[in-house]
């Protein structure tokens, strides 16, 4: 069974440092949850309380509705896996995976039984007598996932299980470990300083920015309906174009920024005069788009990627934009030095408060 | 051979051999893979031809002659080279029964050493272990660096005073009048000073702490290298802390555990100015019966063969310890 965690003001102090700020949130059962920021922000304090490592300053954790307080990390209902996996090197692979069931008294027989199940589960079938230095890069992160599932976690935790391996590795991986959660249903918060892991794997993210959660929300609402500039900034590329809201109505507002009046929605419901930041998306903006909500730039630079080419443009007083061309629109890729207009549909930017 | 005498300017032999590295060193360049071309026909000639003779002369020769002393007689010196100066076992025979000839009886008082030597050896090995273990992880894995370096500095503060000054420090703590009898006098918990001299405890407890430091390294470095998150996944995995340490922490410290269990038993075993200072009346300890062969009796091939039986012994002991914990000699030099 699988229960949701609960985390009331939780609020973690090293010393004078406060890792963690009054930080309340329902993970919900069965759960892809995944906790976003930047190095430093205090997820992985989070993760660490969460797993009892941690002690809250102040504040509870509920786990299935029970407090944990006063419970340590080997009595908790959560499983870890670390950053560096930390697999036991003098320990074959089935003696890691059974390692849990082994602390906790499971006979032999029903040890072998169920480490040769979870073996089959991460696609690892008869490598159970091999030595851990003897695997790969995603066997390893298998085996780490196999040895934490083996003792039955209601909530298992992830600290960027992901970050060591390549490229082409990190995305099979994703797939897998969204696969594996549906699987065996569980409820899995994940740690990541990588948004393309948080968009893709998760149900709800949570953006976080030094102790605090900035924003929380499914993948869509984080990237296209960012609550707060960090938001906008953080995930993903944005072009921030800050000013002076001229003119709000319910759901746009109009802002003075460098490269003219501009408009976007207006979420926070920002006031005429409020210092505001209008965020556009570089794949959002079009060259010579006829509409008034338009502004006149210079292209100087091109870098093509494949699927798509960014443009960087120069605002007559120096403001740098990024645009992204998709495939659909290589007819439109501006030679640099070429002077045009560029231009996007106000629901596609957002105006949030400085 | 025979007569060991070191030559004036011997002890200058290292200082020369250091000299004469730098200055190929200095004459040398680095270059290529191969141990000459890496360290240059002329530098390597010379750690070939220093290392070998430094082996050769410090370690292999004394050694072969000490085994060879062993097995002659002792003769006063006109009669060496002469006729009954053959290869005889009368010295090892002496060992167990006493004589050079009779072997009715068996040498009780000297067997009874080297057994108790051998045993309190491996005791104070334990005992060793057991002390510096948890302070070694206390150390290694959770200390911070401020406590750390203070804990280093008690721990190597003391050796900087010398061995055998150290020894009498402890006399002076376990003497009949001493300030262990003092203070427990003084307390009323006894009401007669404890021979603690007699009963041999100063020199068990000399012993110990002796070659402390011998054990705290080795196991210091090698729970040093095991990563936190080790401890932290198995106490995730529901590991109480007794299981973590059997489980993770000792496997992974072996080669550092049989490195200092190794260095504390031979030290241990081959002891000489601790067991003469704090060993009482009644010697018990092997290495002074061998050192009393030598320059109390005189007798140089039975002193021989008495330190070849002490060093057998030791190294066969370490060698079975080490095949039974399943580790090669190369993996406690780590």
């Amino acid at each position: 069974m699988t229960e949701a965690v609960e985390l009331d003001h939780v609020t973690v102090r090293f010393g004078d440092f406060t890792a963690v700020a009054d930080l309340t949130l329902r993970i919900e059962p069965g759960e892809f949850f995944s906790f976003l920021g930047p190095s430093g922000c205090g997820k992985t304090t989070v993760l660490r309380t969460i797993s009892g490592f941690v002690a809250p300053s102040a504040g509870s954790v509920r786990i299935g509705g029970r407090d944990m307080r006063g419970i340590g990390p080997n009595e908790r209902p959560t499983a870890l896996i670390f950053q560096s996996l930390a697999l036991f090197p003098m320990m074959t692979v089935a003696e890691n995976i059974g390692y849990g069931l082994r602390v906790r008294g499971v006979a032999r027989r029903a040890r072998c039984e169920r480490v040769e199940r979870l073996l089959a589960l991460v696609a690892l079938e008869g490598q159970g007598g091999k030595h851990v230095s003897e695997l790969s890069g995603g066997q390893r992160q298998r085996v780490a996932i196999a040895r934490a599932l083996a003792v039955e976690p209601q909530v298992l935790l992830l600290d960027e299980p992901l970050s060591a391996l390549d490229l082409k590795l990190r995305q099979h991986m994703r797939n897998e470990l969204r696969a594996i959660q549906r699987r065996v249903g569980l409820t899995f918060i994940y740690i990541t300083h990588d948004q393309g892991e948080a968009l893709t794997m998760s149900d709800r993210i949570a953006v976080m920015r030094d102790g605090r959660v900035e924003q929380v929300g499914d993948a869509r609402s984080i990237y296209e309906a960012p609550e707060t500039a960090f938001v906008a900034g953080f995930v993903g590329e944005s072009n921030a174009l800050p000013g002076r809201v001229l003119r709000a109505a319910a759901d746009e507002a109009v802002v003075d920024t460098p490269l003219g009046a501009l408009r976007g929605r207006n979420p926070r419901c920002l006031a005429a005069g409020a210092r505001a930041v209008l965020f556009v998306r570089p794949e959002v903006l079009r060259p010579d788009f006829a509409a008034e909500n338009a502004c006149e730039v210079e292209a100087s630079d091109l870098t093509y990627e494949g699927s798509v080419t960014h443009v960087g443009f120069r605002a007559a007083d120096g403001t740098r934009l990024l645009a992204s061309l998709g495939a659909a629109m290589r007819e439109a890729v501006p030679a640099p030095g070429v002077r045009l207009s560029l231009g996007f549909a106000a629901r596609d930017a957002v105006v949030l408060p400085a | 051979m025979r007569s060991a005498v070191l030559h004036p300017w011997l002890p200058l032999l290292p200082l020369l051999v250091i000299a004469g590295f730098w200055l190929a060193a200095r004459l040398d360049r680095r270059r290529g893979e191969s141990f000459m071309r890496r360290n240059g026909l002329l530098i390597g000639t010379y750690l070939v031809v220093a290392v070998g003779v430094w082996m050769l002369v410090m370690i292999v020769v004394p050694q072969i002659s000490m085994l060879e002393l062993s097995f002659r007689p002792k003769l006063p010196p006109v009669a060496m080279g002469g006729p009954r100066d053959v290869y005889t076992l009368e010295n090892y025979r002496y060992f167990l029964f006493g004589s050079t000839a009779d072997t009715s009886h068996w040498n009780v008082l000297h067997l009874r050493a080297f057994a108790i030597t051998i045993v309190a050896s491996i005791l104070i090995t334990l005992f060793d272990l057991a002390l510096c273990y948890p302070l070694a992880f206390h150390m290694a894995q959770s200390a911070r660096p401020a406590r750390l370096r203070l804990l280093l500095l008690l721990l190597i503060a003391p050796y900087w005073v010398n061995e055998i000054l150290r020894a009498f420090a402890w006399r002076i703590i376990f003497a009949a009048s001493g300030l262990l009898n003092t203070a427990l006098l003084a307390l009323g918990l006894i009401s007669q000073p404890i021979d603690f001299l007699g009963q041999d405890a100063a020199l068990y407890t000399g012993l110990s702490y002796a070659y402390l430091l011998l054990m705290i390294f080795p196991l210091y470095n090698a729970i040093e290298t095991l990563p936190h998150e080790q401890i932290e996944a198995a106490r995730d995995l529901g590991a109480p802390w007794w299981r973590i340490h059997r489980d993770i922490v000792v496997p992974f410290a072996k080669p550092g555990i049989a490195s200092g269990c190794t260095l504390v038993f031979m030290l241990c075993a081959g002891a000489l100015a601790t067991p003469q200072i704090l060993g009482g009346p009644r010697s018990l300890w092997f290495t002074p019966i061998v050192y009393d062969r030598f320059y109390q009796a005189f007798n140089w091939p039975l002193g021989a063969a008495y330190a070849f039986i002490l060093l057998l012994t030791c190294v066969a002991f370490v060698l079975a310890v080490l095949r039974l914990s399943r580790l090669s000699l190369g993996e406690i030099t780590r």
